[in-house]
């Protein structure tokens, strides 16, 4: 058994080791049929090609240098189209000279004459960056030359690269779709076969040193976690979350780096859904591996627990059907691509305008799909809430849940257990909540009313925000990466809004609570320490009190590790859920 | 305001200490030479297995005692001047007392064998035992453990974490039958063995013996058997720690004398915890009872009496539990290792050998005596009630599904035991 254990070790090594390998194993080309396939407008296009057309044809071996050489040809490209749109001193002078210190559009018209199609740019840009009212007089002459300096600038920051050059969001995609599509090499010819020397020798190996857990009889089997470097935030805890954060990293903000790991998945991309896969298809088929694999290992772990092998089942379910597959089938049927199990303000982007117009351009389907999310925001969690409690989402059919419960379980004793960690959970992810709201409430305004100013401040600014700070950064490279440094629910528990919101009707309406069992405990503090929420139930369950938090996502396995029967999950009429401390001991005392 | 001083910063003293506090504003001083900080005794296993480190054996943080003005001093108490209200300790430091609390705890039981001051040979109770016992079995192979009890089993399950082979020398003729009946004792034995432990049945220490410098190298028993090993875990018992008490005016016998009130003989010093020996008989209980609970229940009456509410120890209803590797066990009530006269039982086996439930009553009045349950979990708040209300057994039977305390989803057993008990009764 032992011997397997190593072997399934090897083969997961060696898996692990391919995988890391091959984003270094290509080659790359820019053709012209390739740039022709990616910018679509022609003007663009052709400006691209102009620049890139020292490098075409030209074959690199390196994906750094190929995206350095990219990130040169957009910046010349851009620079050029700067010097030739940009208004310049000369037609600022022009308009003064035209206008005697009186704004009139006329004057405009003059000096950017529309035939030309350079000044045709700049008097539509002129238009739509000028907030100068019509017939506006000027005082002197140096006044009137400020105002329109100020209005050159705008164009120049906001209107020159946006329309005739590269933003940074295209550049970001571009980059990532250039070098895609311009890579060759072993895995782009042979992706079947990385698919299996990656992934397949990754998940072989992971099942064969899980497997034989199967020899211990079922039970409790913490023994020598906090002598496991992996599991302590030893060295390898350390080095896991290193990688971590730098996957996440990559995937979030230098995707163009990884490019090969998702030419490896674009089989099976096509096989779902009918088109080539993107990064965040490899992400979801990579991530509804990690539960279904990990997820296989809880249930060995605590098989000889009901409770705890039916919900691993349930989110190795919802991950694999609602989160994976459904949406892409979606794809496939030419639908929105919608988690049915996905809820605001977790699914902080479901009122943002593309998402709503997609949904709505869909007729029937897309109007159920506003209606469904609706009604799980206002209906369904307090609903469900108040009869099953917390759990019945966060460690039943969440997908940060269901990664947290199956690949962070074996860093569940990390999570910090003091009052001051409690204090600071408690302002962070209340306020993350509390960001979600407004920034929902900016992008609706936006969405009724066409005004991107919203109070005091730009809405796009507010979700792009939001979009990177939380969504990406802490939901992804924080919430995961410091798995095995901070405990497996670090986003769940500081930074995830719908957990906030459930967590409050937990709190304040619930039929749920974690009771204690008399006067039984010994506080031993096995709960405390594999509470993944870093509740400290030890404090409740020695003074028999029931455990009521906002956090408690109701993993159950406080109660799985008491070695004395001491603390349930239980619900029940929700009269005495706040009762005293009821610790059944000596006649009289009051405690 | 007084000043009340606490010998021993277990949970009797810790407890006592915390009730002390919420109740009045007097000056608290808890004198411990264990630990800087109270931790939890019955979790020191689990730091060795790598369940926990030794920080999470801690209930409270660390900052908690300055918080509440509870003083800690670490250092050795050494002699009670009761006539000058004073402690003398190790460092020659003086504090004087208004109240003395003595909650020193127990020791272990060392029976004069020939051999037990061999290096590789010791018992578990402290946090001392517990660093002796991590540098007595580094890299050692074998391990022989005296004693088929509580700390025999947890020194078993210790030790196989670390895959070292135990053998365990168990006088009666299943583990732990001098509390528990045959047939779950031969169920625990069998399930002890299953992880690998070696247990040998009917069988005593004899001596323990050395070949070369001074350390373990075997053990011979009663039965002229010789186990070569590394180390001696002696788990034959624990007994109330009262050498500080030896020479003093305060009344001892195996423990310190305390009534009803856990006042000793002398005025304004109590005792509590494992330390006493009661002198008021409690129906159902020992006057000795080496509990953690007991020692929690004691400090919070004790607080009462010093806080001008004079309160009696009225425990209820006895109580225990525990986990032999991963069977756990409940008790409530009395349930003797051997029937008496007047009772009558049932015992349900489940036929995996993990779950078992052992029911004793009065065969005249049908009164429920108590209960014993493997693996499977009962309520205590129920199980309290019904014995204080001297319920019938017909009573428990009937009722025996509100008391389950199983997590959601286990698998039931009512309906079978209930069905058992009818065609057997």
């Amino acid at each position: 058994m032992k011997a397997l254990k190593i072997f399934g070790l090897i083969v997961f090594s060696i898996g692990f080791f391919f995988f890391n390998a091959t984003p270094f194993w290509a080659d790359y080309r820019l053709t012209p049929s390739i740039i022709e396939k990616k910018i679509t407008d022609p003007k663009k296009q052709d400006l691209f090609m102009r620049h890139a057309a020292p490098v075409m044809g030209h074959l690199f071996t390196s994906n750094h240098r190929f995206v350095a050489v990219l990130s040169d040809v957009f910046n010349k490209a851009n620079k050029q189209q700067l010097e030739l749109y940009q208004i310049t001193q000369e037609d600022i002078e022009q308009i003064l000279e035209r206008s005697r210190n009186k704004f009139t559009t006329p004057e405009i018209d003059s000096v950017f004459r529309t035939s030309n199609e350079i000044a045709a740019f700049k008097n539509n840009a002129f238009r739509s960056f000028s907030n100068i009212p019509e017939g506006e007089a000027f005082e002197s002459r140096a006044a009137f030359r400020a105002r329109l300096q100020e209005v050159a600038e705008k164009v120049e920051k906001y209107g020159i690269i946006n329309q005739a050059g590269f933003d940074r969001y295209a550049i970001k995609d571009l980059k990532y779709s250039l070098t895609k599509a311009s890579s060759s090499g072993p895995v782009k010819s042979a992706p079947g076969m990385f698919l299996i020397l990656t992934f397949g020798l990754c998940i072989a190996g992971a099942m064969l040193y899980i497997t034989p857990k199967l020899e211990h009889q079922p039970g409790i089997r913490n023994n020598r976690i906090f002598f496991n470097p992996m599991k302590n935030t030893g060295w390898l805890g350390i080095l896991t979350g290193t990688w971590l954060i730098l996957f996440y990293i990559l995937l979030y903000f230098f995707a163009e780096y990884m490019t090969n790991w998702v030419i490896m998945v674009d089989p099976v991309s096509q096989l779902i859904n009918g088109h080539e896969a993107g990064k965040f298809f490899l992400y979801g088929f990579l991530y509804t591996l990690c539960i279904l694999v990990m997820g296989v290992r809880f249930i060995i772990h605590y098989r000889h627990s009901k409770y705890q092998v039916l919900r691993t089942i349930s989110v190795m379910f919802f991950q694999t059907a609602f989160a994976f597959l459904i949406p892409e089938i979606l794809v496939r049927l030419n639908k929105p691509y919608y988690d049915f199990k996905n809820i605001w303000p977790l699914d902080y982007s479901f009122f943002f305008d593309y998402r709503l117009s997609e949904m709505i351009d869909h007729g029937t389907l897309g109007i159920f799909m506003i209606g469904w999310g609706l009604m799980l925001i206002i209906i369904g969690v307090p609903v469900m809430v108040y009869f099953f409690g917390k759990r019945w989402y966060c460690s039943w059919v969440c997908g940060c849940g269901g990664l947290a419960e199956t690949l962070g379980d074996p860093y569940r004793q990390l999570s910090q257990k003091s009052l001051k960690a409690w204090r600071v959970e408690r302002w962070m992810v209340h306020s993350v909540l509390l960001f979600a709201v407004v920034m929902t409430i900016g992008v609706l305004y936006t969405w009724f009313t066409t005004s991107s100013r919203f109070l005091f401040i730009d809405t796009y600014t507010l979700r792009e925000i939001y979009g990177v700070y939380i969504g990406a950064a802490f939901a992804g490279v924080i919430g995961t990466g410091f798995y095995p440094l901070m405990g497996n629910r670090v986003w769940c528990r500081y930074g995830c809004p719908l957990a906030a919101y459930i967590g409050l009707v937990q709190r304040f309406k619930s039929r749920f609570r974690i009771t204690t069992n008399g006067g039984q405990c010994i506080s031993c503090g096995n709960c405390s320490t594999y509470c993944e929420m870093g509740i400290d139930v030890r404090w409740y369950a020695q003074r028999g009190q029931n455990v009521i938090r906002a956090s408690c996502v109701g993993c159950g396995i406080c109660s799985a590790v008491c070695p004395r029967g001491v603390l349930n999950l239980e619900v029940k009429d929700e009269k005495g859920r706040f009762g005293a401390p009821v610790l059944t001991g000596n006649n009289h005392v009051k405690i | 305001m007084k000043h009340v001083v606490i010998i021993g910063n277990g949970v009797a003293g810790i407890t006592a200490a915390r009730h002390i506090r919420k109740l009045s504003d007097h000056k608290i001083t808890v004198i411990s030479s264990e630990t800087p900080h109270f931790f939890s005794r019955t979790a020191l296993m689990y730091v060795y297995m790598g369940h926990l480190t030794f920080e999470h054996t801690k209930p409270y943080e660390d900052w908690f005692w300055e918080k509440n003005r509870i003083d800690l001093v670490f250092d050795h108490a050494q002699k009670i001047h009761s006539e000058k209200k004073e402690v003398t300790m190790a460092s020659g430091k003086m504090i004087a007392y208004d109240n003395l609390i003595l909650a020193t705890g127990s020791r272990s039981n060392f029976p004069a064998w020939p051999g037990q001051e061999l290096k590789g040979v010791q018992g578990l109770y402290s946090y001392q035992d517990l660093q002796t016992m991590e540098s007595n079995t580094r890299g050692i192979k074998k391990a022989v453990i005296v004693g088929g009890g509580l700390i025999g089993v947890e020194m078993a399950e210790m030790l196989c974490s670390r895959n070292i082979e135990v053998t365990m020398l168990v006088r009666e003729p299943a583990f732990w039958n001098n509390v528990l009946p045959i047939q779950e004792a031969k169920m625990i034995s069998l399930h002890i063995a299953s992880h690998g432990v070696q247990l040998k049945h009917e069988e005593e220490l004899k001596e323990i013996f050395s070949e070369r410098d001074g350390k373990v190298n075997g053990v011979r028993t009663k039965n002229d058997e010789s186990i070569y090993c590394d180390f001696v875990g002696l788990a034959v018992g624990v007994h109330p720690n009262v050498e500080l008490l030896k020479n003093t005016d305060i009344a001892i016998n195996q423990g310190i004398l305390v009534n009803e009130f856990l006042e000793t003989t002398i005025p304004g010093i109590y005792a509590i915890g494992d330390c006493v020996e009661r002198q008021h008989p409690l129906h159902g209980r020992k006057n000795i009872e080496q509990v953690w609970y007991t020692a929690r229940m004691m400090g919070e009456v004790v607080a009462q009496t010093i806080c001008d509410v004079r309160t009696r120890y009225e425990p209820g209803p006895w109580f225990n539990s525990a986990k032999f590797f991963d069977i756990e066990f409940q008790n409530y009530g009395n349930v003797g290792n051997s029937l008496q006269d007047e009772e009558a039982d049932l015992y349900w086996e489940h036929p995996g050998g993990r779950k078992a439930v052992h029911l004793v009553w009065n065969k005249g009045t049908g009164q429920f005596d108590g209960i014993n349950s493997f693996g499977i979990r009962l309520r205590h708040e129920n199980f309290d009630r019904w014995l204080r209300e001297k319920r019938s057994v017909d009573f428990v039977m009937d009722h025996l599904h509100e008391a389950n305390f199983d997590p959601e989803f286990s698998e039931r057993h009512e309906a079978e035991i209930r069905n058992l008990f009818y065609t057997a009764v």
